[in-house]
């Protein structure tokens, strides 16, 4: 039996790897919210009221772009909705917790944490206080995420515009989605998505960021259909 | 304005987070569905990608010719072969700055 100290300090250990893409991308999150001429306090405020690092930035350039504030609310929620899936794997393992706890752990589930402690509990079913190691993951992602996104604000009021900075937005987004390139069937519904956002990118209140993920999503479970 | 809907964002995200850890039974999505979220980040970040490339501040397309497109095979060639975002974010950016200012 681990105790519960070093089910977290594993958990810490486990996602510091991360971090090396984690910082940067904190960085590059509170600079471009800057460069977009948001006020400072408001692009921090969002890494402790979402603390969602691409989601953020897409509710940024949407308002910047002239989205309404429904719309780009809507879009994080659709962007976040991948979450559930991690809450459907990780409840097993948080049952036997009180409602208060599963509270509190549901704000700090994220992609990489989510990554390595359901890793580690696969191989460690056992263990009584599992639960500490999603802590670790997580307060430490929270942690990183806080400084990095300060300091990207802060940095970002050095940064000129001729740079054109903002440019780093789809840069960042092909890195995430990078992995998945390689599998024909994501890079179909890479491509749906990807074309009718040009498509329909004059729609309505910035509307092509929902109208696109649900006409691929449908795409998608065509896709899953045929496979079977 | 921007604030509430950034708190609205913040307790949609945080729904996403809690919903199956705490409030239903996790058996309430079924595999189909479980199947299809997977496509999620798939099927949302070219949504960001394509207009952030092909379309410019004033909402017109950009010329076939425009740096922009070619910083963006760059990233992508760059990021399927080493698999690391910042280098993806870096190659990307740098090869962005080479065409617009030499």
């Amino acid at each position: 039996m681990l105790t519960k100290k070093q089910l977290f300090t594993r958990g810490m250990l486990d996602i510091s790897p991360h971090m090396l893409s984690v910082i940067p991308f904190g960085i590059i999150c509170g600079a471009i919210g800057v460069e977009l001429g948001f006020d400072p306090l408001l692009v921090y405020a969002m890494s402790i009221i979402i603390f969602g690092g691409a989601s953020q930035i897409v509710f940024l350039q949407l308002l910047s772009g002239g989205a309404s504030g429904l719309v780009a609310a809507t879009s994080v929620g659709v962007i976040n909705s991948r979450h559930l899936l991690y809450g459907a794997v990780l409840s097993e393992y948080l049952e036997k917790l009180s409602l208060i706890k599963k509270l509190l752990i549901s704000y700090i589930i994220v992609d990489q944490g989510f990554a390595e402690s359901n890793k580690f509990f696969k191989k460690n079913k056992s263990e009584q206080y599992l639960h500490y190691h999603l802590i670790g993951t997580g307060c430490t992602m929270w942690v990183c995420w806080q400084i990095a996104t300060l300091s990207g604000i802060i940095l970002g009021s050095f940064v000129p515009e001729e740079l054109g900075l903002k440019f780093a937005i789809p840069l960042t987004f092909i890195a995430i989605v990078i992995e998945d390139l390689k599998k024909i069937d994501h890079l179909i519904v890479m491509i749906v998505c990807g074309l009718s956002s040009l498509l329909f990118y004059d729609a309505p209140f910035r509307s092509y960021i929902i109208i696109s993920p649900i006409l691929a999503l449908f795409v998608a479970a065509l896709i899953l259909r045929l496979k079977k | 304005m921007t604030w509430l809907s950034i708190i609205v964002a913040g307790i949609l995200t945080y729904f996403t987070r809690m919903t199956m850890v705490a409030l239903v039974s996790r058996d309430m999505l079924g595999d189909k569905i479980k199947a299809v979220l997977a496509y999620v980040p798939s099927a949302v970040f070219p949504a960001i990608i394509f207009p952030g490339i092909f379309i410019n501040d004033y909402g017109q397309f950009i010329e076939m010719d425009d740096p922009k497109i070619f910083a963006a095979i760059v990233a992508v060639i760059v990021g399927y072969f080493s698999r690391n975002i910042i280098a993806t974010i870096l190659s990307g950016l740098i090869s962005y700055w080479f065409l617009i200012f030499i």
